[in-house]
Formats: structure tokens, C-alpha cells, sequence
């Protein structure tokens, strides 16, 4: 039997055991994430996907979708609370776009474009991080770092290779790399892994193609990332 | 005269690439000259900003007299404006904020390649350095923000049309950037 | 101490705990304790025989407070740093032991052993200041007693040869209702189980109304009988005693004072869900009620009321290990508790799946409360009568209550659920009331005219934390103090908690600096706002409501320290200048800028 939930007023079926994420994105409809990718468990951590279900403000990649539940997206309190949240994300790290490789393909960038993000508007905190560039393929750029854990699950999950760790708690949260050096170059990580591939953000770089595409011609140049979708989609091509 | 808008336009710690992308308007700023009129900007070369309606400030705040130049843009300005990722997040001048403020001089006037005499400045003719790079947000009040690096001349155009056209300033997708 | 190599100290406690990587972090804990940190080395070699990646071991210890990669002084003494201690004098007691040590605090003196430090409350507010040394509890720090401890420090006599009284932790019941008052025999609520079958107990202890104790109020009966009925095999009874809510101590007591209660308690649970397997996760900052829980335990075992064949039953097989935490708030939340157990960083999980159907290692697990497991095995006993003589409706029994701060008698407190503010100050005879604060940094902050209000899940709920503020004491100082305590805290999972808890921390301490303006204020019910609706667990959806809730109950507070303009900037420009002054020595006016906002 087929059950249904409301988005937005849209009746949206679902399988059981489906989150509203996973029957929002089988029905064609986006709900703007940044630590999901559909390929890995979820983790909920950015909080970037909350909706309004029931009355409750949830994290959709976490949160099974039941029948007759209503659900809110894209209200402007939530698309609110989403450009606040980006902002803090900004903030945290140095995201110096118009410095950095990955603009325009940038998963970070095209969500907060989509939500309509001006300017981060809380205090900056600069912290100083470090670029990681022993490997010879691939760069590590901390600054950039969200915390998404998706490297982290896809070294673990699919390469089998557990590149990725974090250690910290709270603000000193950081992401760590498993060799004795805590350098990238010194472990057997791969440019062709999958954790090569799923960094929403420029933190995870591989080097030698910087600028092939021009800016202005990029992933979320002309589109917004709602209709293009994740930048992990289009990063085997 | 009476009638117009005052609009005054400076650059703080940015490239003027803003200021670039203000007069890629083309055509437009003769529309534009029409209904505001400048008074400190580097078109106009007026070197003190009076009262005005409108400010629009390029780059973040890197130094004393940063600070004194967006403060007295504050005073005078009904609305404030951030135009361009340096104003917002202080841009490619805060990637030194990597760096201690020492670090930083004795690499450009101590042991940088080249250098003759080496010395750290200290003339009283330049304006001291912050310790960080800050946007421009964290010094005064700012009521409007144009992203981009430069902000598209269509996303400065837009935002002058709607707010003398007193609508609410929106933009379309592809006028937001942030690079 | 012989000259045990990291890897064979490693080696052994590796046979000693299983060699199971869900043990990993009481391995790790053992090794700081006797090695003052976890050498390289020895990460090296747990990854390695752990079958774990060296990054993940490295993970965990930088994870929890009490973990060091780098030695800590064979002296290591940590002030707790709540806002009631502080109260009693922490800061100065602290600050005098560095002075006549000459250490710097947050600092570690070579040449003394010596490491001097905070860390968050220790559950002693009804006896502080207090600290710990090596883990061990340190109370009643008054001035002569730290200048006492300054000479044992310079002499060098070792923490065992301190004077026994200077870590004497008292119980200071002053108030005793039901739980406390009838007398529990040993065995009794088995006994009652074994008449009654678990049927008819999980029905009495239902209808006694029986929620949990810790704060969340979540029925009991109901959480055991989901436990029951979960597909999962072997379930399994944890007994959260992390109890690390600030100014919370009840747990300490009972702990203390009444573990067989305890112990019956998880048994009896035991005996309904049919598990086999029971943990207590004792907080590290508990350390010294290691020892004597363990001899409980084995007290129990002795008597036939724990191990296997209990009461003679051949199918009452149940034991209890102890795992200790090692200094993170965020593991009394019970997923979190759960991944702590299994030796992993305390992120909280996601749910669902719920503990009762996938909790330790995915098995079906009962996480409660000490006193909720106490209170279960009197219910058992006694009857759901008996418990539904004290309380309201909604909120049966009574409440074990933690109270501290500016009051004449602080210590615990047994109340009937519904009993005002008012009464329970006047009881520990507080005077000059300026606001109590329950259920700690994230509960409440009630104002004197909300003083007739009462301890009930439906009107002011608590886990047991009551403290105390008079007149004289400035609020901003606790609301900074518990500001800094969840920036410490958060685990740093999600956004909302990890980024807004600096966030707030910053905007109040510009606020107390006398540099805010209202527009920080809405900026900070703005973030508070954000933290509360979305993030993903308990601490941060609380973290703000000490701010939140005295901007709105206490609005003199803030005002008085705001400025008049617009907008003030968000650092110091001056200070800023303060590096490009000494380099360049300029001290011309140039070289400063008028500072504040426009």
C-alpha cells in the first residue's frame, strides 16, 4: 500500500521507512541539505534540511516520514532559519570565494544563493587553519571544512579505507586524517576514491584542474542548485 | 538640484574592482545621473562625505583609517551599503588574518625577495594596520548588502532601481554571487 | 611505580577489558591515570591490536576533557568551576593556590608537577569550593585549607597522604519524604517480583505514574515495556550516573548512601526485560565512588542478589560492570551515554532508532536515571499506592532535589511533585531571594514573582538542580557562567549548538563589557531562537535559555549595560590597533582611533 505524507501542500508518497528527505527527492522535490547525500547513512549535523512537520521543527534526512504527516519546506521561517544557519557555517570557517578553486561548484555557495543569503552577518571568527597539500593529487583546504562528514563516511563506508576522522568537541571540532604525520600524503588515499568525490564544498581539492571550467560557466553559475542538484552528481563526469 | 539623491562612494580595504563593476552600469548611469547626485566618490574626487542619502562602501576594514572613513560614512548616510565580498567578509585582504600582523610585515618589508633596507614602516603619514581584516558589519550599522567580487552591474543597477523606486531591493538568481 | 613501558601497560589492560574496542575508553582513562596522559606510543598500539584506525583513538581522547595526548603534572588539580562554587570563593581559592605555588592557572609547572585548571561543576556545591586532585574530590576549600595544600604541594607528599578529612564528601539530607524515609530490605523488590511475575510489577509500576527522574519525565513502565517487547536480543539495563547538570548532586548521594537501592533497582529491570547485562556509567568527576559501588556489587553477589542464579532463580542472571566517564556534559544525554559506552566519542545519536529497540551495541536498552532505578525498586516493594500518596496527578512521588547557592542550608531535599518555590526556600532558609535557577544552566531562571510555582513535569520540571541567588549577587555573572559552559560542553555535532554557543558567548560578554547596543540583544534572542529549534539534542535546543530567559524575566539586567547608540562595533578598535602599535612603537594620535560605535 502506498502511503502519503503533505510537502507544501503536495500529497507525496512514500515507502515505509523512507525519511522525508528520501520521499521528497524520489518525488522530484528539493529540500536544500548539505551533510546528506543520499548515497550515505544520514547524518543530520548541518541542520540545513529542517522542515516543519507537524508543528515541529525536524532535520528531513533524519526523520521518517509517517502518514498524513504535513510538512512545511519552503516557508519563509524556514528558509530563514536555513540562511542563518549558512551564515554560520560562513562565519566559522574562511570561506574566501572569490579566492577559492571550488567557487561556483560549491555546494555551500548555490544553497545559500537558493535561499537568498546577502552576507553572513555574525561575527567573523577567522580561525586559523591549515591547507594540507603533501598528497600529490588531491589538496586538503581546512579553512573550508564544514564538518559535513561525508569524506569521513565515504573512506569508511565505501573505500574501506578510513582516511577521514574528527577529533575536538565543540567549537574545536576539526576534521583529522589517519596517518602518523596527520598528513594526506602519507596515507593511501586515492584521487579516484569515493571520498574524492562527495566534499559539498572546497575543502577537498584535486589539484592539476583548478580553473578548466571558467567561473561563470560553473555547476550553480546559471541554475540554482534546486534544479542542477548536489555538485558530489556531477564530480565523476 | 534639490530632489535628487546624494549618493557617496568610497573604498576601504578593496581593489576598486566595485567601483569598476558601478560604472559597467554603462548606459544606465546616465538614467542614474538623473535621479542621484554624487557627492564623495573617486568619480567625483569631493574628498569629505557630507550628508547623503545613500553610501555605498567597497572593501573591509584593515586599518585606522578605515575605520574613521566608515564612521564618518555612517554619520552621514541614511543608508549604508555593502558593496562587494570584501565589505562583506573582508575578501582576499582577510586571508592575512591566516597570519600574525608581525608575521605578515617582516614577510612584505623584512625578508621579503628583494628588498633593500629592510624596515617595517612606521611613518606617522600611514594609517596603522588592524590586528585581523574585518568586514565591515562588525564596525558600524550596514542596511544593505551587494554580494559578488565584483557584484554584478546588474545586481548594483537593481538594487538603486527598486530602492529609489522605493520596492522592496530582491534579487534574481544570477544576481547573486559571491565570487 | 615500576618502569611499565606504555605498550605493556596497554597490553594488560587490553587482556583486562576484552581486548573489545567498545571498551576502549575506560582503557584509555586507565592509562591517563596512571601515565598522567596517552603517549603516542600507546595509541599506536591500542589502534593496532583494537583493529581501529589510529585517527579514531585519537578522536575519542580529544573528545573528553579528562584525556590528555600531553603529561599532565603528577599533581593535577582541576577547580570546579560552577557558578556556585565560584560564589563560595572557587576563583580566589585558585587564583591564591597559583600565587603561592607561582603557576599560572590553565598552566602545567615542570619543575613542580604541577597542572592547575578549571573544570565544569563536580556535583559539591552544597560543600564547596571544591576541586579535584588526580580525580579525587577535594571539599570545603577554605583558606587554610589551600594554604595547607600549597605546602603538601612544595613538599611533594603524595595525594594518598593527605589529611583523609580534606576529602571527606558529606551527605547533607535535610529534608526526607518517602524514597528516602521507608526502609528498603535487601532483596525485597526481587522478592516482590518473584511473587508477582513481571506482568503484574510493570502494571503497579505504570499505574504508580512513575517518570524519570533525570529530567526528560519520560514513563518508566512504558520504556521497560518497550524494552520488553523490542525484537532485538539480549537487552540491556544502564543506570545514567552522569550526573553532570551543574549545581546537581542527588545522584552523588544516592550513589553513596544507598547504592544496594540502586543495584536492587537495576535487577529488578533486569528480571522484567530479561537482560543479562547491566552498566553503571558513573561520571569521571565521581571517580572516588568507584571503589565502594564495586564492593556494593560484589556485597550483592555475595548475597546471592547478583551474578548468576539470583534469589536461587536459575533464570535471574544478571551482572553489573561499572564504566566511568571522563568528563563530558553531553554523555548524561542518553544516546550519547550509549555511545560512550561503547568507548566512542558521546555524539548523540539519531533517533530513531530509540535505545529500547537499538540502543548498546544494538541491543534493546533500558538507559534510567539512579533515582528513577530507586524509586522503581521501592514502587516494586511498596506498591503504586504508596507512591501516588505523594505528588499530583501528572506528577506522582516526590522529587530528590539538589540545593546550593545563597541559602543557609544547602543539601538535598525530598519534596512531594507541587511544591512551591517559595516553600522550598524558606525550608533552606534563603533570604533576600533575587532568582533560583532549576534544572540548571538548562532549565529555568525564575524570578521572585514566579516563586509560586511548583516542582512538577507540567509547570517547572527538573532533573534536581536548585540553586540559589540573593541580592546580592550579579545574574549577568551566572547567565556568562553558563554561557561558557555550554561553549565548552556542545559536542560540536551540529551547527546550531557548535556555532551559536561562541556565538552567544561573544554578544555577552559584549554586553557585560558595557559595548552592546539593543540590537545585540535581538541578535542574540535571534541565535537563541535558531539553537532551540534546531538543533539536535537536548543541549542545544537549552543552551540559550539562560539568556533567553533573563532577557525576558530580568530586562533591567541587560538594559542598564546598554549603550545609546545605534550600534557598537563587535571587537575593541582600539585594541586591535594594539599589535601595530608595538611593532611599529608609534604612539603618535594617529596611532589610535576613537573607539565605540556611531
Amino acid at each position: 500500500m502506498i502511503r502519503h505524507f503533505t510537502l507544501d501542500g503536495k500529497k507525496i508518497p512514500f515507502r515505509e521507512g523512507q525519511t522525508i528527505m528520501e520521499a521528497a527527492q524520489d518525488a522530484g522535490i528539493y529540500i536544500p541539505h548539505l551533510c546528506y547525500n543520499p548515497e550515505f547513512v544520514p547524518h543530520g549535523s548541518c541542520r540545513v534540511c529542517t522542515v516543519k512537520a507537524n508543528g515541529r521543527i525536524v532535520a528531513s534526512c533524519t526523520t521518517p516520514a509517517t502518514e498524513e504527516m504535513q510538512v512545511e519546506n519552503e516557508t519563509e521561517e524556514l528558509q530563514g532559519n536555513r540562511r542563518e544557519l549558512l551564515q554560520m557555517l560562513f562565519v566559522e570557517g574562511n570561506h574566501v570565494c572569490p579566492g577559492c578553486e571550488k567557487s561556483g561548484a560549491c555546494q555551500l555557495q548555490a544553497v545559500a544563493y537558493y535561499t537568498g543569503m546577502l552576507a553572513p552577518e555574525f561575527t567573523y571568527f577567522y580561525p586559523m587553519r591549515t591547507v594540507d597539500s603533501s598528497h600529490p593529487d588531491v589538496a586538503i583546504d581546512y579553512n573550508r571544512c564544514i564538518l559535513c562528514e561525508l569524506c569521513v563516511r565515504a573512506s569508511r563506508d565505501e573505500d574501506g579505507k578510513n582516511i577521514f576522522s574528527i577529533d575536538g568537541r565543540g567549537i574545536n571540532t576539526h576534521l583529522t586524517v589517519n596517518s602518523a604525520s596527520g598528513k594526506l600524503g602519507d596515507t593511501d588515499f586515492d584521487v579516484h576514491d569515493k571520498a574524492a568525490q562527495v566534499c559539498p564544498v572546497g575543502a577537498i581539492l584535486p589539484k592539476h584542474e583548478g580553473y578548466n571550467i571558467p567561473i561563470g560557466q560553473r555547476l550553480y553559475d546559471r541554475k540554482p542548485i534546486s534544479v542542477v542538484g548536489d555538485v558530489a552528481d556531477h564530480q565523476e563526469e | 538640484m534639490s530632489g535628487k539623491v546624494k549618493v557617496a562612494t568610497t573604498s576601504l580595504a578593496g581593489c576598486f574592482g566595485c567601483h569598476m563593476s558601478f560604472l559597467d552600469i554603462d548606459e544606465r548611469l546616465i538614467a542614474l545621473s538623473e535621479l542621484v547626485e554624487f557627492d564623495r566618490t573617486p568619480i567625483t574626487d569631493i574628498k569629505e562625505v557630507g550628508p547623503c542619502d545613500i553610501g555605498l562602501i567597497e572593501g573591509g576594514v584593515c586599518n585606522a583609517e578605515n575605520v574613521e572613513v566608515l564612521k564618518e560614512f555612517r554619520r552621514n548616510c541614511r543608508i549604508l551599503v555593502a558593496m562587494g565580498a570584501c565589505a562583506i567578509n573582508g575578501g582576499i585582504p582577510a586571508m592575512r588574518n591566516s597570519f600574525d600582523l608581525k608575521e605578515c610585515l617582516e614577510e612584505s618589508y623584512v625578508h621579503g625577495v628583494g628588498v633593500e633596507d629592510p624596515q617595517i614602516p612606521s611613518d606617522t603619514e600611514i594609517p596603522l594596520l588592524l590586528n585581523k581584516v574585518h568586514p565591515i558589519h562588525e564596525v558600524v550599522k550596514i542596511d544593505y548588502f551587494l554580494p559578488g567580487c565584483p557584484p554584478p552591474a546588474d545586481t548594483i543597477w537593481t538594487f538603486f532601481e527598486q530602492l529609489l523606486n522605493n520596492q522592496p531591493v530582491e534579487f534574481t538568481y544570477r544576481q547573486i554571487h559571491y565570487d | 611505580m615500576s618502569a611499565q613501558t606504555a605498550t605493556e601497560l596497554s597490553d594488560l589492560l587490553l587482556k583486562q577489558w576484552n581486548r573489545d574496542p567498545a571498551n576502549l575508553l575506560q582503557i584509555l582513562i586507565a592509562l591517563q591515570r596512571d601515565l598522567n596522559h596517552i603517549p603516542n606510543e600507546a595509541i599506536r598500539y591500542l589502534a593496532s591490536e583494537l583493529s581501529l584506525p589510529q585517527s579514531v583513538v585519537e578522536g575519542v581522547i580529544g573528545f573528553y576533557t579528562f584525556l590528555h595526548r600531553q603529561p599532565r603534572g603528577h599533581y593535577d588539580l582541576l577547580f570546579s568551576d560552577n557558578i556556585t562554587d565560584q560564589m563560595q570563593g572557587s576563583r580566589d581559592r585558585a587564583q591564591q593556590l597559583a600565587t603561592a605555588l607561582n603557576v599560572d592557572l590553565g598552566a602545567t609547572s615542570e619543575d613542580l608537577g604541577l597542572s592547575l585548571g578549571y573544570t565544569s561543576c563536580i556535583g559539591m556545591p552544597d560543600q564547596g569550593p571544591a576541586a579535584l586532585i588526580n580525580g579525587k574530590t577535594l571539599t570545603r576549600l577554605s583558606k587554610e585549607r589551600m594554604d595547607q595544600i600549597a605546602d603538601l604541594i612544595k613538599q611533594q607528599t603524595p595525594v594518598d597522604q593527605w589529611p583523609e578529612e580534606f576529602f571527606t564528601v558529606e551527605d547533607n539530607i535535610r529534608r526526607r519524604d518517602i524514597l528516602l524515609d521507608t526502609v528498603l530490605d535487601k532483596g525485597a523488590a526481587l522478592t516482590s517480583y518473584l511473587s508477582q511475575g513481571p506482568d503484574k510489577l510493570l502494571d503497579e509500576i505504570e499505574r504508580s505514574g512513575l517518570r524519570g527522574r533525570g529530567g526528560a519525565g519520560f514513563k518508566t513502565a512504558l520504556k521497560w515495556r518497550f524494552c520488553r517487547e523490542a525484537k532485538g536480543e539480549d537487552p540491556v539495563v544502564v543506570c545514567n550516573a552522569d550526573e553532570g547538570e551543574p549545581g546537581t548532586f542527588k545522584d552523588r548521594v544516592l550513589l553513596q548512601s544507598y547504592a544496594d537501592r540502586l543495584i536492587e533497582g537495576m535487577t529488578l529491570c533486569a528480571a522484567i526485560i530479561g537482560a543479562s547485562q547491566g552498566f553503571i556509567y558513573l561520571r569521571g568527576e565521581y571517580r572516588y565512588l568507584l571503589e565502594p559501588l564495586q564492593q556494593e556489587l560484589q556485597k550483592r553477589r555475595d548475597s546471592g542478589l547478583l551474578g548468576s542464579t539470583i534469589q536461587g532463580h536459575a533464570s535471574l542472571d544478571f551482572d553489573i560492570e561499572i564504566h566511568l566517564g571522563a568528563g563530558a556534559y553531553i554523555c548524561g544525554e542518553e544516546s550519547a551515554l550509549i555511545e560512550s559506552l561503547e568507548g566512542k566519542r558521546g555524539i548523540p545519536r539519531i533517533r530513531p532508532p530509540f535505545p529500547v529497540t537499538q540502543g548498546y551495541l544494538g541491543r534493546p536498552t533500558v538507559v534510567n536515571n539512579v533515582e528513577t532505578f530507586i524509586a522503581a525498586a521501592m514502587i516494586a516493594d511498596n506498591g503504586a499506592d504508596w507512591f501516588r500518596s505523594r505528588g499530583t496527578s501528572e506528577s506522582t512521588g516526590t522529587k530528590l532535589l539538589s540545593i546550593s547557592g545563597d541559602c543557609a542550608r544547602p543539601g538535598i531535599y525530598e519534596y512531594p511533585f507541587g511544591t512551591s518555590i517559595q516553600t522550598i526556600l524558606d525550608d533552606c532558609d534563603a533570604t533576600n531571594t533575587q532568582a533560583v535557577q532549576v534544572a540548571g544552566p538548562a532549565g529555568m531562571t525564575l524570578p521572585a514573582s514566579e516563586f509560586n510555582r511548583v516542582i512538577a513535569f507540567d509547570d517547572v520540571p527538573t532533573g534536581g538542580s536548585f540553586m540559589v541567588f540573593d541580592h546580592s549577587r550579579n545574574m549577568l555573572e551566572a547567565v556568562q557562567n553558563f554561557a561558557d559552559f555550554f561553549v565548552h560542553e556542545s559536542c560540536g555535532f551540529c551547527t546550531p549548538c557548535r556555532v551559536g554557543t561562541s556565538l552567544l558567548k561573544k554578544r555577552l560578554e559584549k554586553v557585560i563589557a558595557g559595548h552592546a547596543t539593543g540590537m545585540d540583544l535581538e541578535k542574540m534572542i535571534e541565535i537563541g531562537h535558531l539553537m532551540k529549534t534546531s538543533s539536535h539534542c537536548g543541549l542545544g535546543t537549552t543552551a540559550a535559555n539562560p539568556i533567553l530567559d533573563t532577557i525576558e524575566k530580568f530586562p533591567l539586567l541587560y538594559d542598564e549595560r546598554l549603550k545609546t547608540t545605534s550600534f557598537e562595533p563587535a571587537f575593541d578598535l582600539n585594541k586591535a590597533l594594539d599589535e601595530a602599535r608595538e611593532i611599529t612603537g608609534r604612539t603618535d594620535p594617529g596611532a589610535y582611533v576613537e573607539g565605540g560605535g556611531v
